[in-house]
Order: C-alpha cells, then sequence, then structure tokens
C-alpha cells in the first residue's frame, strides 16, 4: 500500500506545477490588485485540458478523476487562489452537475465546450436568506406550458458573469409534497436569457481576480426541456455536488498553505534581522516545522477521501474532514506566513499578502467549518441538532 | 506533403530548482537524483511537433544519452506529443564528453533516418554548446544554428538565423541539423490525455554495444577532454543608480557609449 503518486499523477502534477509558476505567478498580483478576471489564463489551462481533467474523452474530456482534478487545483492554489477557484467552480459546480445527472442531449450540448474551457458554466445554489440551509430556498419555478417560469434571487454566484459564461443551474421549488416540505429541482438557464440579470460584480476581502456576482430571475423562462435530472431530486443532487466540491476545496486550501510554506522558507534564507538569516531563529524554524507538517496532514486528507470519491466508496464524512483540517491550516499558515514576512507580508502585491486574504473563505464556501463539524458528527451517528 | 520525420535531441538534467553538486573527483555534475527534461529542449520538440503538424504527417522521435535507464523527462516530451523515444543508457558512458556524446547520439540518430534534426543550441545544466555541430559532422549532414524560425518544403530547410544584427536567411537540402534558440515558439503544456497516452509510446532503450560503437571510443575511456579545476563564478556587481537632477539623460546616454551599446 502505498499513498505516492503514480508517475502519470505526478508528472500531472509537475506540468500543472510548471504552468503555475510561469503562467500565473508573473501576471496575477496586477490582475488581483485590479480586480481584473485572468481571461488568458483560463484560456491557457482550457488549451491544457484543465477543465476537462474529470470527463470522459466522448464528452471532450481528458479522461482522468476528480483525484487528478485536485492535484491541478492544488497546484493552482499554491501559487493563486482566484485561479484556482475559477476552474474548481467551472469543473465541479459548472460542468459536474451537467455530467452526472444531465440527459444525453444537455452533455452533448454543454460538455464539450465547459470541457474545452471556452465556456463557463456556473451553480446557483445559495441565496441572501441561505446557503447549505436548502430548506431556506425562495426561488421559485412553475410549469408554464412547455416552460419553466423562474423567480428569485441567487447570492455569491462564481464565474455567474464572465464574458465566457454560458449557463447557469439554478436550484428553485418547483412544488411541494404531501407534508408541505419545498420540491427542489435544478434547471439550465443559458446566460441571455431574458428575464436573468447579472448584478455588478462582489467588492470582495479575496480571490479578488475570481468572478462573483449576484444573480436575479424575474419571470425568467426557459423550456421545460432544461430541467437537469428529477424533479424534485435538486436537493439530493447538489448534496452530492457539495460533497465533492468539498474535496476540491480541501486540495485548494493545501495549495495555499503550501504557498506559504514555500514563501516563509524561501524569504527566512534572505532576510537578516539582527546580523543574522532569520532562518536561523528556531522560534522560526519551529514555526515553519509547524506550517509543514499542518500543510502534510491537510494533504492526506484531502488526498484519501479524493481516492474515495473516485473509488467510489463513500467519502461524505473523509470530504468534511479534509475540507476542515485543510481550510484551518490554510488560515493558520496564511496569518504564521504573514507574521514571518513582517511589513512586506502586508502588501498587497506579495503573494504571502495575497494567501492572508485569500484563505478566510476557505473556512465558509462549500460549507462552513461549522457544517463539516455538523457532517462529521451525523456520521458518527450522533443525533441531529435541534 | 510527403511524411516528415524529424529528431529532436532532448537532455535530462538534474532539476535546476534543486540545489546543484559537482562530483570532487571529476568536476562534472552529479546526476544521482531524479532527471527531468530541460526546458531548454522544449522549444526544440515543440517545433518539431509543429513541423511535423505542418508536413501534413510525420512524426516526432526523441533521442538520448542519460544514467539509469532514465525516461521522466522523455516521458514529459511524449506527453507533449512526441512519437516514440531512443534512449541510450550505459554504465560506461558515465565521464563521457561532449564528442562522445555527439558520437552516441549520431549512432542512435541513423537509425531513425531523420529528414531534420532539432537541437537546443545548448542545454541548461553542464554544457559546450559544441555538441550539435559535432553531431552534424559526424552524421554528415548540413548544420544552421541559432534558428529562430523554420519553414520546410521540397527537401528543403528555409531558415531565419539570428545573428547579433538581425537575422541571416540560410537555405539548405535535409537531411540537415538545426539548433533553436529558446523563445523561438511557445512550448505546449502536456494534457492529462497526453500524459496518459506517453504511457503508451515505445522508448527503445540501447546500449553502446546495441549501437555497435567500439568499445573504448566513447564514455570516460574515450574522453578527450577533462575539466582540470573549477573556479566560482564572479558575482555580480551591484549596478550603478542614477539620480535625476536634471542630466539623467546624459549620463545614461555617457554610460551606454562606455559600454559600446549605442
Amino acid at each position: 500500500m502505498s499513498t505516492s503518486l503514480s508517475p502519470e499523477q505526478e508528472e500531472l502534477r509537475a506540468t500543472v506545477e510548471r504552468f503555475a509558476r510561469n503562467e500565473v505567478a508573473p501576471v496575477i498580483a496586477k490582475l488581483y490588485e485590479q480586480e481584473e478576471f485572468p481571461y488568458d489564463i483560463v484560456a491557457a489551462m482550457g488549451r491544457m485540458g484543465l477543465f476537462g481533467l474529470p470527463f470522459p474523452e466522448e464528452y471532450g474530456g481528458m479522461g482522468g478523476d476528480y483525484f487528478a482534478f485536485c492535484l491541478a487545483l492544488e497546484e493552482l492554489a499554491r501559487v493563486d487562489s482566484s485561479v484556482a477557484i475559477t476552474l474548481e467552480a467551472g469543473v465541479s459546480l459548472g460542468a459536474m452537475p451537467i455530467f452526472r445527472f444531465g440527459t444525453e442531449e444537455q452533455k452533448r450540448e454543454w460538455l464539450p465546450r465547459l470541457c474545452a474551457g471556452t465556456m463557463l458554466g456556473a451553480f446557483g445554489l445559495t441565496e441572501p436568506g441561505g446557503g447549505s440551509d436548502a430548506g431556506a430556498t425562495r426561488t421559485t419555478a412553475h410549469r408554464d406550458g412547455d416552460e419553466w417560469v423562474l423567480n428569485g434571487t441567487k447570492a455569491f454566484i462564481t464565474n455567474s458573469g464572465t464574458e465566457i459564461t454560458g449557463l447557469v443551474t439554478a436550484t428553485a421549488v418547483t412544488g411541494r409534497d404531501h407534508e408541505g416540505r419545498p420540491r427542489i429541482s435544478s434547471i439550465i438557464v443559458p446566460a441571455g436569457t431574458p428575464g436573468l440579470t447579472v448584478a455588478k460584480k462582489y467588492s470582495k476581502v479575496g480571490w479578488s481576480s475570481s468572478d462573483t456576482h449576484e444573480l436575479a430571475f424575474d419571470d425568467c423562462r426557459v423550456p421545460a426541456a432544461n430541467l437537469l435530472g428529477e424533479e424534485g431530486r435538486g436537493y439530493a443532487q447538489f448534496l452530492r455536488i457539495l460533497d465533492e466540491g468539498r474535496v476540491a476545496v480541501a486540495a485548494m486550501s493545501v495549495g495555499l498553505a503550501q504557498g506559504c510554506v514555500d514563501e516563509s522558507l524561501r524569504y527566512m534564507g534572505e532576510r537578516e534581522a539582527f546580523g543574522r538569516r532569520i532562518g536561523e531563529y528556531q522560534a522560526l524554524q519551529f514555526k515553519l516545522a509547524d506550517m509543514e507538517a499542518r500543510t502534510h496532514v491537510a494533504r492526506l486528507a484531502w488526498r484519501d477521501a479524493a481516492a474515495r470519491l473516485t473509488e467510489g466508496r463513500p467519502f461524505k464524512k473523509e470530504a468534511a474532514v479534509a475540507k476542515l483540517v485543510a481550510s484551518d491550516a490554510a488560515m493558520v499558515n496564511a496569518r504564521e506566513a504573514t507574521q514571518i514576512f513582517g511589513g512586506y507580508g502586508f502588501m498587497n502585491d506579495s503573494p504571502v499578502g495575497r494567501f492572508y486574504r485569500d484563505a478566510k473563505i476557505l473556512e465558509i464556501g462549500e460549507g462552513t467549518s461549522e457544517v463539516q463539524r455538523m457532517v462529521i458528527a451525523q456520521a458518527m451517528g450522533l443525533p441531529r441538532p435541534h | 506533403m510527403r511524411f516528415m520525420n524529424v529528431v529532436v535531441c532532448v537532455k535530462q538534467i538534474p532539476d535546476p530548482a534543486a540545489p546543484a553538486r559537482l562530483d570532487p573527483s571529476t568536476w562534472t555534475l552529479e546526476r544521482e537524483g531524479k532527471l527531468i527534461l530541460d526546458e531548454s529542449d522544449s522549444y526544440g520538440v515543440e517545433m518539431g511537433l509543429q513541423l511535423a503538424d505542418q508536413a501534413g504527417g510525420g512524426e516526432v522521435t526523441l533521442v538520448s544519452m542519460a544514467p539509469r535507464n532514465e525516461t521522466s523527462g522523455l516521458r514529459t516530451a511524449l506527453a507533449m506529443g512526441a512519437a516514440r523515444a531512443i534512449l541510450v543508457s550505459d554504465p560506461v558512458l558515465g565521464g563521457s564528453d561532449a564528442l562522445g556524446t555527439a558520437k552516441v547520439l549520431a549512432a542512435a540518430i541513423r537509425r531513425a533516418e531523420p529528414d531534420l534534426v532539432v537541437a537546443a543550441t545548448e542545454s541548461t545544466d553542464g554544457y559546450t554548446g559544441t555538441l550539435p555541430v559535432q553531431l552534424a559532422e559526424l552524421l554528415g549532414f548540413p548544420s544552421v544554428t541559432f534558428v529562430k524560425k523554420v519553414t520546410v518544403g521540397d527537401g528543403k530547410v528555409h531558415v531565419e538565423r539570428q545573428t547579433e544584427a538581425g537575422f541571416d536567411e540560410v537555405e539548405t537540402p535535409l537531411p540537415a541539423v538545426i539548433t533553436v534558440t529558446a523563445g523561438v515558439v511557445e512550448p505546449r503544456y502536456p494534457s492529462f490525455k497526453g500524459i496518459m497516452a506517453a504511457k503508451g509510446k515505445p522508448v527503445d532503450q540501447l546500449t553502446v554495444a546495441d549501437l555497435g560503437l567500439p568499445e573504448g571510443s566513447v564514455g570516460a575511456a574515450g574522453a578527450r577532454q577533462e575539466v582540470v579545476s573549477v573556479e566560482p563564478a564572479e558575482s555580480r556587481k551591484a549596478g550603478e543608480i542614477i539620480v535625476d537632477e536634471g542630466d539623467a539623460h546624459t549620463r545614461i546616454v555617457a554610460y551606454l557609449e562606455q559600454l559600446k551599446v549605442i
């Protein structure tokens, strides 16, 4: 038994590492500062096949798996999280729901362009009034002849307003069951559909080069055939999508934590204080040793969850554990790296300053750390809290 | 157009990001760890792939000499799209000099019956920059160095060759050896599909005996070149800072004139 990568996985990892170092690192600080979406980088990632990584070749994919996808995310986030989340959301929220739940026709229509990275898809789940709490969904869709008519608002939707955004998959209440509980369904809304308004992008604390908007549906009509999967199955579908996404966000978190280690190790060999390189001081050596240990443990956690996912074994608890420990590692490492860098770490144009701003959302997105603890506790057989 | 057979010489080198060490007895680079594709060879691989593509049919064969049957750098180039590789690996090849290496590579290249041989102008680790022209001489092919643009047609290769003043246009019959400079083309990043496909591509592993080279003609035994001493490189001198007090432009012009840049 081995936890090391196969030669092909290692080759992929090294390729993405090289790409991030050569193509992302030199340009990202400026894009980030100007809050610009990295179109050229997205196009280059598309040519490399990163958007098609976990999908079969018949839909334009690379024939890889979710583990390979997470490897790529870790290496990208090691350099920049805006780029990593753009890929993460494009694949696991944009394309994956269509691949997992779509009809053959829907797959053929959307996946080739989503896999090529020439089109981005978004997933409209979170609303101003709630995210993981699906019962709070307010957006509605009702049938009118052979159309669905959507009304409601979605909040914090990644990749929803770029020049290449082609669709948003929105969750909406399509009825009530006999106990009065909402029946939630997923519906594909193509970009540019009348009645879909993309609000101006948010001003965020971090992930400044990623694209995030509020979306409004106002009597927005799409063909009945745009229903994704079965009617009323939307809740189960997005739980599956979120479980997978947690592994991906865990891998991204490990990338950020590793980026903090990389930058700190380099800086500690260069910077001098009181006549010595700061790497000679044990106070900082211990700090860096802890950062390395945290990163290593979190990496093992996402790899375990991703391996289970790819092998078709249960992975819900492991995904929550990985997301919990990895986002914590990212947050703590970002704080420690900034401390090691002193004043330079507080500058927006230093990678460490970006890591600090980008780390916090990892404890929130794709389920908060509190939600992860709920999932873990319930997987241990503890009762649902009231 | 006819089938175009391009051979690209690739070197697998220690990762330049890791600290390098010299063997204190021979003053040559230690190559004990994992080796990777020399980035300066990725330009040749990309150019070879583009030329084969433009010819409307053809393929790239990689030729490499490396210790311990190392193939990880070759796998990278195969993942980019090369069709096959010939790897010469033999313990007797340790301590080879440039000419010895050229003899080995020439013997391997002959087997591939190339229309065109592409190499980098020089490698990134230990280099003399003489190997490609030695190779051309041994193969009996014409060689054109410092190529920045290539077109192939009618059994000839037409190139733009970088010079200090601009570029020369040169035409030569095929087969030929060309050396390409870094930045001539944008090397592609291998896709995962390419990486998986590389797994099944043939790598011919040959020894000196397989190539029919006489014993003692290559490797340390045949080397006529020896590193006798090593000096640390001169550290870069600090630059001069010109503070503009109204005359900065004249001082910059004077500085550049002194360097004979203008």
